[in-house]
């Protein structure tokens, strides 16, 4: 993959506002954010409910997603270009998502939500009517998406990514702090992984650094290239984020996206956990 | 919106004495003494060591809210049209620190 496969500039996107052909589509943390402005002709997915099976913690499954973008008027031969709030977390989680049910044609607006509004470019209420269409999803390719079992067995084996904030992986914090840090899970990472948090891959404005500077970030860190990696954060988003930058960019095809992350696994019974900096052992 | 109180966004349900909350308010500064809030700052709260921590776009009101833990920060300011602004500030268990970021 490359960058002009993979993203788009906020001048490409201007010039492509009434492309038939493309959809642009805003996905935030902070769900409201859509509704008090985004980008002309773009259609909203709420994470919360549109990208969350609503009974069981799991994502949606292949009939729900497709129903979903049926319902949206997204259809199999759109192309898809996302964007979101801080710095792409969710963007680039309904990336993943693209990706996992098989949507070729999906791209990030490099730099987000972020960028766009700190170059003061044009934000509007309506919110477009679509057409519904008729989307089609694949069978959940399970190539990018790591599960528990999985991650307790590649300790000591594959390159384990932790791309919380250093507060959260040595245990200090539970969650990012932005949040409040009430929770019912253990802190700490998973034994031998490496801390790389997500936002060294991304300049201040949101926008993703150069190939060079991010090959040489996890180079640094550790990383050994001739290994699978499994990323992971605390709910599967910011991972999603350095996901999409080894994966995409970088083109290391043996990575995987464990979206269960640090809420699920700090709270396995029995799995190891490392406290502090350092990585600790197998 | 102007003169509107630092730290409106609401805290109701949180167990203030178990958080370390650093607040404030950015402002845009009219050049004569006065200012009004800045809706569409982004602030980055950054740890000891400078390394990213958390960010948040600030409210209608201008203001923005971090649930850090004990210890010194950086609170980093970016908005349209606008140098980017650093703030040094000590947040406490139990204690709201305020920051009043002026751009």
């Amino acid at each position: 993959m490359s960058r002009t496969a993979t993203l788009v500039t906020a001048d490409w996107v201007e010039q492509h506002l009434d492309d038939p052909d493309v959809v642009l589509v805003e996905v935030d943390e902070d769900t409201t954010a859509y509704d008090k402005g985004h980008i002309k002709g773009a259609v909203k997915l709420d994470w919360t409910t549109d990208l969350q099976d609503q009974v069981r913690r799991d994502a949606v499954n292949r009939d729900q997603f497709a129903a979903l973008l049926s319902e949206r008027g997204i259809a199999n031969d759109d192309t898809v270009v996302l964007y979101g709030g801080n710095n792409n977390w969710f963007a680039a989680y309904a990336y993943w998502y693209f990706k996992l049910y098989g949507h070729d044609a999906v791209k990030l607006l490099d730099g987000g939500r972020k960028k766009w509004e700190l170059d003061s470019r044009e934000l509007v209420d309506e919110v477009p009517a679509r057409e519904k269409a008729s989307y089609t999803a694949q069978e959940q390719d399970t190539g990018i998406r790591a599960f528990r079992d999985e991650v307790v067995a590649a300790i000591g084996v594959k390159n384990l990514i932790d791309v919380r904030s250093p507060d959260e992986y040595a245990g200090r914090l539970l969650a990012p702090a932005h949040l409040p840090q009430e929770q019912a899970q253990r802190a700490g990472h998973i034994p031998t992984a490496g801390n790389v948090p997500w936002s060294k891959a991304a300049n201040d404005d949101g926008t993703f650094k150069s190939d060079e500077q991010l090959k040489a970030l996890y180079s640094e860190a550790g990383i050994d290239w001739d290994k699978d990696t499994i990323a992971y954060c605390r709910i599967g988003e910011r991972s999603s984020h350095t996901w999409f930058v080894l994966h995409e960019l970088l083109g290391e095809k043996s990575t995987k996206n464990y979206d269960g992350s640090w809420t699920e696994y700090g709270s396995l019974i029995g799995v190891p956990i490392a406290l502090g900096d350092e990585a600790g052992e197998a | 919106m102007c003169g509107a109180t630092s730290g409106g966004v609401s805290l109701e349900g949180v167990d203030l004495a178990k958080e370390s909350v650093i607040e404030g308010v950015v402002t845009r500064s009219d050049g004569n003494g006065g200012g009004a809030p800045v809706e569409n700052a982004y602030v980055r709260l950054l740890d000891r060591t400078g390394e990213f921590a958390a960010e948040v776009p600030t409210s209608a009101t201008g203001e923005f809210r971090f649930f850090a833990a004990p210890g010194e920060w950086t609170v980093r300011t970016l908005a349209p049209r606008a140098d980017v602004v650093d703030q040094r500030v000590v947040a406490r268990q139990g204690v709201v620190a305020e920051v009043s970021v002026t751009i």
